[in-house]
């Protein structure tokens, strides 16, 4: 069997699926969440290099080293925010994220 | 082979070369001078703020584009340019004396602010998806450091923590879409992406890359269904902050979504015209029904915010150059009576600190008659009362609304500022019926002069509406 931009593509999407439901599912862990959302990037980035290559266009891979630098700049601000957060509260698990309704 | 860079389209860029290098600078000064340089930091950042206006005011006139066309000034970028920059100066200037009583006045805040701003310029002059992502990013990461200002508070990093996930999952929606309409048409830019559409490049592909791009900036402009973290990282943010994201963000993201849809997306306009029907309803219906039930007004202006977003979107529905006028009349008049509303926010501050309930305001009429008129003018404005400016900004987005055939939306939007009236007319009715409560502080300098133009302005729009409303439609036709 062939491996084709379709099979790509479908990947990318279990992927990105799999990082949004990651996001709203889980109860537990705010760590989890990150990984939740490098897990939409990286699905993103195989979209974009698996069009690039289609393509044969050299857009797609620069736009995903761009996205992979700005995925590194989130996480780190993302965990200096965790752990702010952990020093005021004690927790970082998602059920005690309720000071505010919402 | 011809050299990709050019020394022109520095120029093209210099105000936000001037931001960037200045914030830099500025940040270097704030670590070596240490504890005593806020107050200076916060003058330079605000002359580095007006400085980048100037460049813009003064950048040549008609469409420049640069670096291999990700990056074009027109019209339509300049005024929202101005209008963003606007709303941080404003947010600084409100800030001053509340951090230095709160004692936060960290050097960084104005330095993270005109980081923000700088990502803003970057949206609104972007003309690619990978400029417009990474000043999409640079703004966001800036915000989310800004939201858990307060470090030793809760509730402020609590606000940080959902701003940044919610933000991040919007921030991948639209990568997501930026990367199905790029392998559908090839090209990451916006005349191109247009073009090849014209050529007929549509598909099931592309409308689902669109979909998940207006996601995106849908979470950013905060329009119902992505609504979820304003109320609360408005309530849990520092007041200043809360100001700031009020203001300019708002405006930069709704500069941006206009840009994509008609710069981008222009000859499907029946895919788009649906979704943002739908969303700006959603968002004017939440945003008069739900403040109705708050207490902190905070809180409550959050919801105003949505539903006001809402109203913009009305007149970006008709998709029409009327209706692109009359969003970005909308957002002038929306910045200016929010930073006016905001100033008075932030002179609730009783004996014990600053106090953040509706009920505080209780006969404010008696204890400082005129900040509780300025505030009653500020929310009969808000509410869409004529002779004020609001009830202008929403006359142009509805006029536009029913040109364009969409008589529905137009009464929906105009049924449900009725309701909003309600709350914003309770705060009128709490400041000069109810029995007074304890006395706020004296107003200071820095939040009496944001109320007085403010206020002035909300006036003065009625007699003299020629010179922003002439402005808007020259920059609105730019981009058709």
């Amino acid at each position: 069997m062939e491996v084709g931009l379709s099979h790509y593509l479908t990947v990318a999407a279990i992927l990105f699926t799999i990082g949004i439901f990651g996001i709203f599912l889980n109860r537990k862990n705010v760590i989890i969440i990150l990984m939740s959302i490098e897990l939409m990037l990286l699905a993103v980035n195989i979209n974009l290099v698996a069009f690039s290559s289609y393509l044969g266009d050299l857009t797609g891979q620069i736009f995903a080293i761009l996205v992979l630098t700005v995925a590194a700049g989130e996480a780190a601000i993302g965990l200096a925010i965790v752990v702010v957060y952990f020093r005021n509260r004690g927790s970082i698990a998602v059920e005690d994220i309720n000071m505010m309704k919402g | 082979m011809q050299s990709p860079f050019h020394s022109a389209d520095l120029t093209t860029a210099s105000p936000e070369l001037l931001l960037a290098g200045g914030a830099m600078a500025l940040l270097m000064f704030g670590v070596f001078r240490g504890k005593d340089a806020t107050g200076p930091v916060n003058v330079l950042s605000i002359g580095l703020l007006i400085a980048a206006g100037l460049a813009v005011l003064f950048s040549s006139s008609g469409t420049v584009t640069a670096f291999a066309d990700g990056f074009v000034v027109d019209g339509f970028a300049r005024f929202m340019k101005i209008l963003t920059l606007i709303g941080s100066t404003g947010a600084i200037i409100l800030s001053l004396h509340v951090m230095r009583v709160e004692r936060m006045n960290r050097f960084e805040y104005p330095i993270l602010i005109l980081l923000a701003t700088l990502g803003m310029l970057m949206m609104i002059s972007a003309n690619d998806m990978i400029s417009l992502y990474m000043g999409l990013e640079l703004q966001s990461l800036a915000l989310y450091v800004v939201a858990a200002l307060n470090r030793d508070s809760v509730r402020s990093s609590e606000a940080g923590l959902k701003y940044f996930v919610l933000g991040a999952l919007s921030s991948g929606m639209l990568l997501y879409g930026a990367s199905l309409v790029y392998g559908f048409t090839g090209t990451t830019s916006f005349p191109q992406i247009a073009a090849a559409i014209n050529h007929g490049e549509t598909g099931l592909g592309l409308v689902f890359g669109l979909v998940f791009i207006i996601s995106g900036l849908a979470f950013k402009i905060s329009a119902v269904p992505f609504h979820m973290w304003t109320p609360d990282v408005y309530e849990g943010a520092p007041t200043p902050v809360t100001a700031f994201f009020a203001a300019a963000p708002k405006v930069a993201a709704m500069a941006m979504f206009i840009r994509v849809v008609v710069g981008a997306f222009p000859n499907i306009t029946a895919d788009w015209q649906q979704i943002i029907v739908f969303i700006s309803i959603a968002s004017m219906v939440l945003g008069a029904f739900a403040a109705i039930g708050q207490t902190n007004i905070k809180r409550l202006m959050a919801y105003s915010s949505i539903g006001h977003m809402g109203f913009a979107l009305v007149g970006l529905a008709a998709g029409t150059e009327d209706g692109v006028r009359g969003v970005i009349v909308y957002l002038a008049i929306y910045l200016v009576m929010t930073l006016g509303t905001f100033a008075c926010i932030l002179a609730m501050r009783g004996r014990n600190g600053a106090v953040e309930n509706i009920s505080d305001l209780a006969g404010l009429a008696r204890n400082n008659p005129m900040m509780a008129f300025l505030l009653a003018m500020l929310m009969f404005s808000l509410a869409g009362i004529p002779p004020l400016a609001g009830f202008f900004a929403k006359f142009y987005v509805f006029l536009a609304a029913i040109e364009a055939g969409l008589y529905v939306l137009a009464v929906i939007g105009v049924l449900a500022s009725v309701v909003g009236a309600y709350y914003y007319v309770r705060i009128v009715k709490i400041m000069y019926f109810d029995e007074p409560a304890e006395e706020f502080e004296p107003m200071p300098v820095s939040l009496k002069a944001v109320l007085a133009v403010s206020g002035v302005l909300t006036i003065a729009f009625f007699v003299y509406p020629g010179p922003l409303v002439a402005a808007a439609g020259s920059a609105a036709s730019s981009l058709f």
